[in-house]
């Protein structure tokens, strides 16, 4: 569904940001959306359970304007990270252009990284798609957290990045690696899509 | 079609008080937050009491926040005029994109929704656009929204929805520190206490609180010393009570986004060929400005790159050319401007074609009659102030006193100062000055209406550079003109064109004037033209015996001049009636002979002439007026006419 659409020049960017329960998707949409000037962005649509937790997706429109003669748009999405949601996740993931991997730095958590990552190759698998041809960026989120508790962003690369993507410490809440990884994850897919998009 | 803001017209510039505290303040914060603030603010204040001033200080506070955001300011009526124009050219979705790709809309006078459902429908929908898109709306009104007569209940609704705030009349602290700061402007010294005289005066508006203050510059002038506030008070004759200040509220830096806008930028510009974005991004431009860009999509199906620069470069000039020439029929014709050949590059002949045709049938207005030159015009203690501020007028047309309005009564000579404003003005490089008689100009208008030609009439109007009205007061009732002058008067001001008027008495006074036009003539300049004093009654009477031929003695102008007149005209009547008895008698014009024909007993051969009932129709002896049954001196009295009919 992504695009550069020379007819109607507009691309079009499908960004999903997936990853386990609780492990701050939808703090990177809030970040993003807090940043982004009014006149830019649309209204985040987010669907939440009554203890916050995303109840089916969060949804956030970007516009970007003209990009070299293009009306470019992002739109970012969260899955829930819950286990029982799983068709949901199918379903947001389709057509994803890129995927910003929000893992959670807690050593105790390692296992439902692990998982949640092993579900995003079964879901893309679903769908079609080799996870290795997918734009795909990982950032470690609540590297904030006291030392004792968390992995460091290299123990993390071993455990979960197999394929040596780009990937960011981050501290969602407050900012850090929020752009950056958005930034990394707009760079493949605009790649990706040019490369992949007809001559005219 | 839309205005431009007025450099003059910004928050720093603007007196804040009390009564207008909260629409300033509303007004900053929107500039700050477009559409996400209070979308939309509605400000509403009766005439003259700075809506505009704050709507163009959002607009300049806006752009100065963020460059690159598109602010368009216009009135309704612009509004209405470029739809219009965009319907008869078929251009009305390119129309209502352009709306709904402004960041922040300004639209003044919106109280003119009145009795106008497609254009309520067209702002409701475009209301309803800019909302959902995020996008910023400021509307003006000389009302609240729920008093606009006629007014669509969803239109209501919505601009109730955001934040309604009026502004009010200044008090006594701020009425004098907008003088202080008006006179600082001007760069007029005043003696203490001048200008809390003059602001102790309760004028319904600041307009007309500036007009008091113009007319004491004006008097000002023509005094060797300073006034003081003993003779304000008897120039303007009147006197009575709070604090200023300003809040700002500041912005979050979007620095991230913008940061990740100019990478994603970057990588987009990497993906698609260079040659490829520019095309593009030349059609999307034309395309968005209702241009045909058939020519450059073509490029785009081609595979190697031709030579896209000289294509693209060759396109922008014709362009370009259409532009000029839409430009310069819409001053002609805004109707014929909308015509479709003025967006389309490859129709160029047809378009150069269709302004040629324009350009042949365009006519000037009415221009100034040369028999009224300002050296002509008798200056004198009773005039001389009039006659100095239409000497700055002409020195400094558009910057000194805009409006100037020439009050008096009739036979003063209001219309020759006026023409001889007009003459001096029309001299000027470059200058189209309109000057003609109300009654003129509200009978074009109705044969512009009757000929469906009223676009053809107003841009005739809209490209002067002065503007001159004689007998003002023949407005009275005739709304329509009242509307028309009303944008006129609007588009004169902020362009600094000179607009002169004469009235037989101050605007305030005279009926049938809607408050709106009122407080814009009270906003200028108000100079009276007194009863001719001896000084001009003398200068006058050598003129006119000069022009009879008459050898002016000094008994018969001691005479003629102490005669009790009330104005020119009158005296011009006399020296007529003398000069003719004199022809009839075949005797020299002497004071004997005067006062023989205007006081009674007068000589037999001039028994008819001397019939008290001149009209003030000025005849030369010499023969002005060839046809005889033309001249009322020569019909029988009634007594004569009532006894040929007995006999």
């Amino acid at each position: 569904m992504s695009l550069v659409n020379f007819t109607s020049r507009e691309i079009t960017c499908k960004i999903v940001y997936y990853g386990p329960g609780r492990s701050g998707k939808t703090t990177n949409l809030h970040y993003i959306y807090e940043r982004v000037p009014d006149t830019r962005r649309g209204r985040m649509v987010s669907l939440a359970t009554q203890t916050d937790r995303t109840l089916f997706f969060d949804f956030l429109p970007i516009d970007l304007g003209q990009i070299s003669g293009f009306s470019t748009r992002f739109q970012l999405y969260t899955v829930p990270g819950q286990v029982y949601y799983n068709a949901t996740r199918r379903l947001v993931l389709q057509g994803a252009d890129g995927v910003v991997f929000v893992g959670d730095s807690q050593a105790r958590q390692l296992d439902e990284n692990i998982e949640s990552l092993q579900n995003l190759q079964a879901n893309l698998l679903e769908h079609g798609v080799d996870v290795r041809t997918m734009p795909l960026v990982m950032q470690y989120n609540k590297q904030d957290l006291p030392r004792e508790l968390i992995l460091t962003p290299a123990e993390l690369d071993d455990a979960l990045n197999f394929r040596s993507v780009p990937s960011f410490a981050a501290d969602a809440l407050h900012g850090k690696g929020v752009f950056e990884a958005l930034k990394a994850i707009s760079e493949l897919v605009l790649k990706k899509l040019a490369a992949g998009s007809p001559a005219t | 079609m839309t205005s431009t803001l007025n450099q003059r017209f910004t928050f720093d510039t603007f007196v804040v008080g009390a009564a207008n505290r909260l629409a300033v303040t509303a007004g900053r914060t929107v500039a700050e937050n477009p559409g996400s603030a209070y979308n939309p603010l509605f400000i509403y204040s009766g005439s003259g009491l700075g809506k505009t001033h704050v709507l163009m200080g959002i607009g300049h506070a806006a752009k100065a926040l963020a460059p690159q955001l598109n602010i368009e300011y216009l009135t309704l009526d612009e509004y209405v005029e470029a739809f219009h124009a965009a319907i008869a050219a078929g251009q009305g979705d390119a129309f209502r994109r352009r709306f709904q790709n402004v960041g922040v809309l300004l639209v003044d006078d919106v109280q003119f929704l009145t009795n106008r459902k497609e254009m309520q429908a067209e702002l409701l929908r475009l209301t309803e656009a800019l909302q959902q898109a995020g996008h910023q709306i400021v509307l003006a009104s000389d009302r609240p929204p729920a008093e606009i007569a006629d007014l669509d209940e969803r239109l209501i609704s919505r601009f109730s929805g955001g934040l309604v705030v009026d502004m009010g009349v200044p008090d006594y602290e701020t009425r004098v520190a907008i003088l202080r700061r008006k006179a600082d402007e001007r760069g007029t010294a005043f003696q203490p206490g001048v200008l809390e005289t003059i602001a102790k005066i309760e004028f319904p508006n600041v307009r007309e609180l500036m007009g008091a203050l113009n007319r004491i510059v004006a008097f000002q002038a023509v005094n060797d010393t300073p006034l003081n506030e003993e003779a304000v008070r008897k120039v303007l004759g009147i006197p009575t009570g709070a604090p200023p200040t300003a809040a700002s509220p500041t912005a979050a830096s979007p620095d991230e986004f913008s940061q990740f806008l100019t990478d994603v930028t970057t990588t987009v510009g990497k993906a698609v060929e260079a040659w490829r974005a520019r095309v593009t991004e030349a059609v999307l431009r034309w395309e968005g400005e209702g241009y045909r860009t058939g020519r450059l999509q073509k490029l785009l199906d081609q595979h190697t790159p031709p030579a896209v620069d000289e294509e693209i470069a060759a396109y922008v000039q014709d362009v370009e050319r259409l532009k000029a020439l839409a430009a310069e029929v819409a001053t002609l014709d805004p109707q014929a401007a909308g015509d479709k050949v003025f967006h389309d590059p490859e129709r160029m002949e047809d378009a150069e074609a269709t302004a040629a045709r324009v350009r042949d049938g365009a006519a000037p207005p009415p221009a100034p009659s040369a028999v009224f030159p300002l050296d002509g015009y008798m200056p004198g203690p009773s005039n001389e102030v009039a006659v100095s501020a239409a000497r700055d007028v002409i020195a400094k047309p558009g910057k000194k006193y805009n409006p100037l309005v020439i009050v008096g009564k009739s036979g003063l000579g209001k219309t020759h100062l006026l023409n001889a404003i007009g003459l001096a003005l029309a001299r000027k490089k470059g200058a189209i000055v309109a000057c003609l008689s109300t009654q003129g100009f509200v009978d074009e208008l109705i044969a512009a209406i009757d000929g469906n030609r009223v676009d053809w009439w107003r841009a005739r109007y809209r490209r002067c550079t002065a503007l001159l009205l004689d007998d003002i007061q023949l407005l009275a009732g005739k709304q329509r003109t009242q509307e028309e002058l009303f944008n006129l008067f609007n588009q004169f001001l902020d362009a600094e064109r000179q607009l002169v008027f004469t009235a037989p008495a101050h605007p305030n006074t005279l009926e049938g004037l809607e408050e709106r036009i009122v407080s814009r003539l009270e906003g200028g300049l108000v100079v009276e033209v007194g009863e001719p004093d001896k000084e001009v009654r003398r200068r006058a009477l050598e003129r006119l015996l000069k022009h009879q031929h008459v050898a002016a003695d000094a008994a018969l102008l001691d005479y003629l001049g102490d005669r009790p007149v009330d104005s020119v005209r009158t005296l011009s009547g006399l020296v007529q009636r003398v000069v003719e008895a004199a022809a009839a008698q075949d005797t020299a014009v002497t004071a004997g002979l005067a006062r023989e024909v205007l006081e009674g007993a007068p000589p037999a051969g001039a028994r008819r002439t001397a019939g008290a009932r001149t009209s003030g129709l000025v005849v030369s002896s010499a023969g002005g007026v060839r046809s005889r049954e033309k001249m009322v001196w020569d019909w029988p009295a009634s007594a004569d006419r009532v006894i040929e009919d007995l006999r």
